[in-house]
């Protein structure tokens, strides 16, 4: 099929295919190798969206990564906001809309796979343009491992979008042979579709490739869409190439405006002619090519506006061959035309004052304010910039030490020059790690007469003084206009960077790639200083948007986070446990029974507990290895009481502070052997601790002989609780005498359960009689199993960690890190036993006799019990003195760190830390809740068995 | 993503390492000879140096040992790293004489 804009014998679409889109509703046909933008121009479609701020109609400027207006929203196959359709590769089936401003994400899940790739490199070369080629070639010549990214399917770069000859053939031709020879070297990866949008340090650069974002529906499920590369190199070159930048006149954002050097793209490289009749407006001579090839290719050009007072003689000649004609130090003024532009105004223009305007009409109004390098990157990785006063535009002031720009991107503009700095740069950088890069043999390009100087031109003058509401746009995706930056400098501001966020000017997704210099132009004239002392902003990652999707790669779902679980978790999932994360781990949190509540199930649990037996899977608590012939010497210096005299086959309970004298940490140590312990942890807190005890081992005490190892994994850990815990152990070890005197509280015992090797430890965290039955993790579910059995008889409930809380919590026994926040003491807790007074030092002791730490009213632990037996205070409650809530600042007296219901004390109860707590015994506080008070009792911590009489059974 | 060069295993990104604070500040030789105000300068307060500074890390996610570095707060860069027992900084070329001595002086 065939679309009145396509030109023949021009670019690279497969014309020999035909692909159906749909744009705002209308069906077109474009070809592969199109972007959405090429075959909306073929199509004669120009206005592609409306502004986000004056609802102004858009077209398209540019022909890549720069485009400021052509926004769309991808509709099918999958939704997808904010693409420039520069950028999107044409596929059959395409939907998609123009967009002002904003998108919309899907409210389905993205069914696409998305990936993470790592890869080393000697070299990392960005963009495949001539000087990125050079690069690539002499450094894989000389045996480096290189990797080139290009962010087109097709290496070349502006060599696509040119005529320009390399060796008499055309320059695609030396591209694609150079890209052969490149795929040939094993060491070298070219990866196509793919742009750097982060430079971060030590050469590590982040870009992303779009592997099946082209095939449209056709994309096979098993490939991912995207990817993002982390590429560590020694070093970069960034051939990146230069964007052209407009200059800024009245109502200079109609469809139809297009930039010369793009225009010039989309018939070379796509075979679309823009427009049928156009007007060019230059400051430089390389709109010139422009305007000659696609006069060539058809195109009316009515005349070349060319704000320099002298155009070089070869390109007055090439015009006057073709009839086009020149109007020296002339500039286009304003523009007509609402949905498409069609007049340009154009007058003469000298020091400062503008001459008669004269209309001249066209549908294509083709602009060029000069080139700036593409220096994003170069600037990301904190390159030095340096304004060049002869293009107008920032260029790096020099190479960093693994960073450095070559072609265009340098500044250096011509074809001959970027082959040239190419292989210059190849050179450059392998010598900075000890290679050498021999001379590349490089094609010649067809002589070019020498450069005239452009005439840097930011703005041209408003003719009107703004009187019919023109505006002269700056960045057109923001609709920032000359006026607001004017109004910024009139505000005072004095920085680019300040200006840039005054005027959002090159905060949306083309970063300023067409409007920044500019801007920086402006802003120095209006203030009278020199651009090259202004500078430009830096630019910080990522270049262009990339999707959360790509970033997050496979880390999303279930590979979010890590997920422990113990040996013994399919059988809790088998039972129907409902699980709670602790920390990665998932613990059964309580096993309902058929349609028992949360609270059923919970009281049903502490009940067996507390008057049967019960069993828990313990297994996640941290468990730490200590060997060696210090190692009572660490534990010592580490634990606020004495382990060292510890006997072997004993148990005794320990916290750990920090030199603040806070506790971190509780839990038991057992002494295994004469140099060797084992101490658990809280199960949230086991890397911590392990931390810390290696940080003074390592930094304070090297001197001691000790090792420490986590073991947690390699146990499973089974509290078995209950008057009839001792029933059921002993049926499973028969071998154990587990009589109340010789199996006494606080020791342990290996011995023989269920037919495995067990150490049976006689601890409580309930008070009641109860056992910690220690195997091998691989052994765990046979023993856990071979428990249940032998319980049945007696009512074996399994319990989860809320029953573990409320047990715990009605003896007073602390969770570190929920009954306290880091400012809480061992004292504070009411646990002054657990603190050795005969030792002479310990990490935290010296802080206990700190003014601050023995003030009366701390905070202090102590239990609550509402006025209401069934009220349960939420956790994190304040608690106030009194019934009334005062006027703001309301005194707070402390808050509720556990709260549960009781079974055995048949009500509610909480513990709280409480200002001067320990005092307050007895009395009544209150507790803000739901816009009322309610009245609690303040008592001792512990609220059930004060005597500790339950614990032998 | 900086690299940092742990002296067991070579380069590994910054994600493995853990920051320790200011390197050189003992456990004081006897606590209970400070007065409270000298106790509290050893547990809450450190240095907070512009230039370089000599520090602890921990390669946690890697061979989990303690080494000090100096590193320059500034650009980042880590000039040198050493013994975590060393009693000063190393040397350096890279690093300034004046702000090193001063660095010293802090470093109880």
């Amino acid at each position: 099929m065939n679309t009145p804009f396509r030109a023949h014998g021009h670019g690279h679409v497969d014309r020999d295919t035909t692909l159906s889109f749909t744009f705002d509703g209308i069906t077109h046909t474009g070809h592969p190798g199109d972007t959405l933008a090429s075959a909306l121009l073929a199509n004669g479609v120009h206005r592609v969206a409306g502004s986000i701020k004056y609802g102004r109609p858009r077209g398209v400027l540019a022909a890549g990564a720069e485009e400021p207006n052509a926004l769309v929203q991808i509709e099918a196959p999958f939704p997808e906001p904010m693409l420039t359709a520069t950028t999107v590769e044409l596929y059959d089936g395409l939907v998609a809309r123009g967009l002002s401003g904003q998108g919309r994400l899907s409210s389905r899940p993205d069914p696409a796979r998305y990936d993470t790739m790592h890869a080393h490199c000697d070299l990392l070369v960005v963009g495949a343009g001539p000087a990125g080629l050079a690069t690539t070639l002499a450094a894989a010549r000389a045996g480096a491992r290189v990797i080139l990214i290009d962010e087109l399917p097709r290496p070349g770069g502006s060599l696509l979008g040119g005529q320009e000859l390399l060796d008499g053939a055309p320059a695609t031709v030396w591209a694609d042979g150079v890209v052969a020879e490149l795929d040939a070297h094993a060491d070298v990866q070219v990866l196509r579709r793919t742009t750097a949008f982060g430079h971060y340090d030590d050469g590590l650069v982040l870009a992303l490739e779009k592997r099946t974002d082209h095939l449209g529906a056709t994309a096979p499920a098993h490939i991912s869409r995207q990817r993002v590369w982390r590429i560590r190199a020694k070093q970069v070159v960034y051939a990146t190439g230069a964007y052209e930048r407009p200059v800024a006149f009245d109502n200079n954002d109609r469809p139809g405006i297009m930039l010369a050097g793009s225009a010039r793209t989309y018939l070379n490289r796509f075979g679309v002619l823009p427009g049928r009749r156009a007007v060019v407006f230059t400051t430089n001579d390389s709109a010139y090519p422009a305007a000659l090839e696609l006069a060539d290719a058809g195109i009316r050009i009515a005349a070349v506006i060319d704000a320099r007072e002298e155009v070089p003689e070869h390109w007055r000649a090439a015009c006057h061959e073709r009839g086009i004609g020149i109007r020296a130090g002339h500039v286009v003024t304003g523009t007509s035309g609402v949905e498409r532009v069609t007049r340009a105004h154009v007058a003469a223009f000298g020091r400062g004052r503008l001459g008669e305007r004269q209309g001249i009409g066209c549908d294509l109004l083709l602009v060029s304010g000069g080139w700036n390098p593409a220096v994003a990157l170069f600037s990301q990785a904190r390159g030095a910039l340096r304004y060049d006063t002869g293009i107008g535009a920032f260029v790096p002031a020099h190479a960093l030490d693994g960073v450095r720009t070559a072609g265009s991107a340098s500044g250096t503009f011509t074809l001959a020059g970027a082959l040239a700095d190419g292989v210059d740069a190849a050179r450059r950088a392998l010598s900075a790690i000890g290679r050498t890069c021999r001379t590349t043999a490089l094609p010649s390009p067809a002589p070019l007469p020498d450069a005239a100087p452009a005439h840097v031109l930011w703005r041209v003058p408003s003719p009107q003084d703004d009187q019919d509401g023109a505006k002269q746009f700056v960045d057109l995706q923001r609709d920032a206009l000359v006026s607001d930056v004017l109004r910024a400098t009139g505000a005072g501001l004095r920085s680019v960077e300040h200006v840039k966020r005054y005027t959002t000017i090159g905060t949306a997704h083309d970063q300023g790639r067409t409007s920044g210099v500019m801007t920086s132009g402006i802003v120095a004239e209006a203030l009278g200083v020199d651009v090259a002392d202004l500078g430009t902003t830096r630019s910080r990652p990522p270049a262009l948007p990339v999707a959360f999707a790509a970033l997050a790669g496979r880390n999303r779902g279930e590979l979010f986070d890590p997920i422990r679980v113990t040996a013994l978790h399919p059988w809790h999932v088998e039972h129907g446990a409902r699980f709670e994360d602790v920390g990665q781990w998932k613990r059964p949190w309580y096993y309902p029974r058929a349609d028992e509540t949360m609270d059923e199930a919970v009281l049903r649990e502490c009940r067996a507990a507390r008057t049967g037996v019960a069993m828990m899977d313990g297994s996640t608590l941290g468990k730490i290895n200590v060997q060696g012939p210090d190692a009572g010497v660490l534990l010592d210096r580490l634990y606020t009481n004495m382990m060292s005299t510890l006997k072997v086959g004993r148990i005794r309970y320990g916290v750990m502070c920090g030199v603040d004298g806070m506790a971190i940490d509780d839990g038991t140590v057992i002494r295994v052997a004469e140099r060797e312990f084992l101490l658990t942890t809280t199960t949230g807190n086991a890397a911590k601790v392990l931390a810390w005890m290696e940080e003074w081992l390592q930094t304070e005490w090297p001197d001691l002989r000790v090792h420490l190892t986590s073991v947690t994994e390699h146990w499973v850990t089974i509290p078995l609780v209950g008057p009839r815990s001792r029933d059921v152990l002993a049926l499973v070890a028969p071998g154990l005498d587990v009589g109340k005197d010789a199996f006494p509280f606080m020791s342990w015992r290996d011995a023989t359960v269920a037919g495995v090797a067990a150490r049976v430890c006689r601890i409580s965290f309930s008070g009641e009689l109860a056992y910690e039955i220690n195997v091998p993790a691989w052994d765990g579910i046979t023993v856990w199993k071979a428990l249940h059995t032998a319980g049945g008889a007696f009512g074996i409930t399994p319990y989860g960690t809320e029953t573990m809380h409320v047990l715990r919590a009605e003896k007073a026994y602390p969770i570190i890190g929920q009954d306290t926040d880091g400012t809480v003491t061992p004292q504070d807790l009411g646990m002054s036993w657990v603190v050795s007074k005969k030792k002479p030092d310990f990490v935290g002791k010296r802080s206990f006799t700190r003014a601050e730490n023995r003030r009366g009213d701390r905070k202090q632990l102590v239990g609550l019990l509402p006025a209401d037996e069934r009220v349960l205070l939420p956790e994190g409650a304040q608690i106030i003195a009194t019934s009334e809530i005062p006027a703001p600042p309301v005194p707070m007296l402390g808050h509720i760190t556990s709260s549960y219901r009781s079974d055995a004390l048949r009500r509610t109860f909480a513990l709280a830390l409480v200002r001067s707590g320990t005092q307050r015994i007895g009395e009544t506080l209150y507790v803000p809740l739901d816009g009322r008070t309610v009245p609690v009792t303040v008592t001792e911590p512990v609220l059930f068995d004060k005597e500790g009489t339950r614990r032998d059974g | 993503m900086q690299l940092i060069a742990c002296p067991w295993c070579g380069e590994r990104e910054e994600n493995e390492f853990h920051y320790g604070g200011q390197a050189h500040v003992a456990y004081p030789q006897d606590p209970y000879a400070l007065d409270d105000e000298q106790w509290a300068e050893y547990v809450f307060f450190r240095d907070n140096t512009k230039g370089p500074f000599a520090e602890r890390w921990v390669h946690a996610a890697g061979c989990r040992r303690w080494f000090n570095a100096l590193r320059d707060t500034v650009t980042h860069e880590f000039l040198a790293v050493y013994d975590v027992r060393a009693k000063h900084p190393p040397t350096t070329s890279a690093a300034p004489a004046a702000p090193r001595r001063k660095d010293q002086e802090a470093s109880r």
